[in-house]
């Protein structure tokens, strides 16, 4: 699969990734060379197997549903890079 | 010293023949020398002195009131993808270059508990995403072995770290491979459990279905020493599972003579060199010596791992990684004109290359319209991969290969990423399979160690230890050190 500079770019807006102009050639030559090795798989007729999520082919365990963690509001906050009265700050998202 | 191995000091702690302080600070000593500077081995993002030498003297104050267990006041290291509540958990990367966790990982936890010293935490690879330990913000780490080289990855501070003697052993985790081919390269033992055995819980999220965390040390008498603290059932990890846990010490000594040893072919292909694959027949011939017997067996769709695992790795760390989103922790770019912005370019400015190929690679396997012909395609090749290893576990005990297919390579050899990933390719089958996989010195090709790869059962860690210990009373591979160590 050869990806040309707008899927790059696509791909980019979709990860929320900012990468630079410049590099965009360079993704665009080590993607496809990632996706030409992956697509190794097709070679393979898989159609009657089942897929694989869970090594152990094991189900998601279920909890109680009740608070197990105390408050460590500020304690979290503290890792915060722009927080003001105990609230994440961001750009304007409404006007 | 330093040349103790674990059970050594614990057994000399016990005995009273030093304190945890006296040792700890032989050990901070030696990696303030050694580590640290242009021409340190770098393999510590953080020293943690301050915090080691309070816990050495609380551990010798325990010992004194009797209520020591085998590893209080022992030292060792964490990866620094483990988080530690209050000292800084960088994971590798600039994104998490200012991150203090207000949280201990459930695996940190364990080893607290135990009144263990840890001294620091050691470099990896972005995230854990390579195999040389080059694609770290911190910079590389150098094989103790051979200063020019790489140490292997993602694991690399950990294994240069204990192959240097800074350190007893280190935690690690394997997500392709990133225990056992450091280990490997740097002449140590590393074992990846079984998916499941340790908890995945503050241990920051590579590849959800294929992270798992494990020793690195140097002898399998360690590993198991490290192994007993580290494996636990844990409700916090989803996927932990609820499996009895032996005591990994306590069946090192018993007899292998019987056990069957299957060599894939596909782990001895044509184009691996000659030196490489005599090495590791002369080693397994070792256990023919300690009455096992040898079965060719085969496991066909080995070489679909690669390609399976670069699209699972890779769109579950396109998920994983979107919390780093410059808001709740991280970095944050200056000055964000709108919320868009904050998020491309603090994660633009975050994270390093390979870790942006990595997420593009799975935002793309992940977008609409290829989910089925991507990520299904490789789930089910997943499922290929474990019927081989159940089919080839009716017939033998153990299957063993070389771990890497080269020993350590030169720091910058190997620079495209298609190349590098082909480093892990005798590796990634256990990861996808969530089988346990090991890996202990074997010799040397060109002076460089070698690793053994061992590959057990589901929940066979005992087994693997057993049979590694027995190997390594018979053989003395493994106390093989660096020049001038």
């Amino acid at each position: 699969m050869a990806l040309d500079r707008s899927d790059i770019t696509n791909i980019a807006e979709l990860a929320r990734l900012a990468i630079a102009e410049e590099d965009i050639g360079q993704y665009q030559t080590e993607l496809s060379n990632i996706l030409n090795l992956v697509e190794q798989m097709n070679a393979v007729d898989t159609d009657n197997v089942e897929p694989l999520a869970h090594p152990a082919d094991a189900v998601q365990r279920l909890r109680a549903d009740i608070v197990t963690e105390t408050n460590q509001r500020e304690k979290y906050m503290a890792c915060a890079p722009a927080q003001e009265n105990g609230l994440f700050l961001v750009p304007k998202v409404i006007e | 010293m330093h040349n103790l191995t674990l059970a050594q000091i614990s057994a000399g702690l016990e005995a009273g023949d030093f304190t945890s302080v006296e040792i700890t600070q032989h050990y901070l000593d030696r990696i303030k020398s050694l580590d640290t500077g242009d021409n340190g081995f770098n393999s510590f993002i953080t020293i943690t002195e301050e915090n080691a030498l309070a816990d050495a003297k609380a551990a010798d104050e325990r010992r004194a009131a009797g209520n020591a267990t085998q590893w209080t006041g022992v030292p060792f290291a964490h990866k620094d993808i483990f988080c530690t509540d209050g000292v800084l958990t960088t994971c590798g990367s600039k994104m998490l270059g200012n991150f203090i966790p207000p949280y201990d990982a459930t695996v940190v936890a364990n080893f607290k508990k135990e009144g263990a010293v840890c001294l620091g935490k050691t470099n990896m690879d972005e995230f854990a995403m390579g195999s040389s330990n080059e694609s770290s913000y911190f910079g590389g780490v150098k094989n103790p072995w051979d200063t020019d080289r790489i140490p292997g990855g993602s694991s690399g501070g950990s294994a240069a770290a204990v192959a240097a003697r800074l350190v007893p052993a280190a935690t690690a985790t394997d997500t392709g491979g990133s225990i056992r081919q450091p280990a490997a390269m740097c002449g140590l033992t590393g074992l990846k459990p079984t998916y499941g055995r340790c908890s995945r819980f503050g241990m920051i999220a590579y590849a959800s279905s294929l992270d798992q965390a494990g020793p690195i040390a140097r002898t399998a008498e360690d590993a198991a020493m490290m192994l007993n603290i580290m494996a636990s059932f844990d409700e916090k990890d989803s996927t932990s599972i609820d499996q009895p846990k032996p005591d990994y010490t306590a069946s090192l000594n018993n007899s292998i003579a019987g056990k069957v040893i299957g060599l894939p072919k596909e782990y001895f292909p044509e184009n691996l060199d000659p030196a490489m694959a005599k090495t590791i027949r002369d080693a397994i011939a070792e256990f023919e010596k300690l009455g096992c017997t040898i079965k060719e067996v085969s496991l066909p769709s080995t070489p679909l791992a690669i390609p399976a695992y670069y699209v699972v790795a890779p769109a579950e760390c396109s998920a994983n990684l979107s919390r780093m989103d410059g808001v709740r922790f991280g970095h944050r770019c200056e000055d964000p004109k709108d919320l868009s912005d904050l998020y491309k370019r603090s994660r633009g400015e975050g994270f390093g290359k390979e870790v942006k190929r990595r997420i593009m690679i799975g935002t793309y396997a992940l977008s609409t319209g290829f989910y089925d012909a991507y990520y299904v395609k490789a789930q089910k090749i997943r499922r290929l991969i474990k019927n081989d290893f159940v089919a080839a576990f009716q017939d033998v005990d153990f299957i063993m290969g070389p771990t890497s297919p080269t020993p350590a390579f030169k720091a910058g050899e190997i620079l495209d990423p298609v190349a590098m990933y082909m480093e892990d390719k005798f590796t990634l089958s256990c990861n996808l399979a969530g089988l346990p996989g090991m890996s202990i010195p074997a010799g040397k090709v060109n002076n460089l160690p070698v690793g053994l790869q061992i590959i057990g059962n589901y929940w066979s860690e005992a087994d693997m230890l057993n049979l590694a210990h027995q190997f390594q009373q018979a053989t003395d591979f493994h106390l093989d050190a660096p020049q001038g160590i």
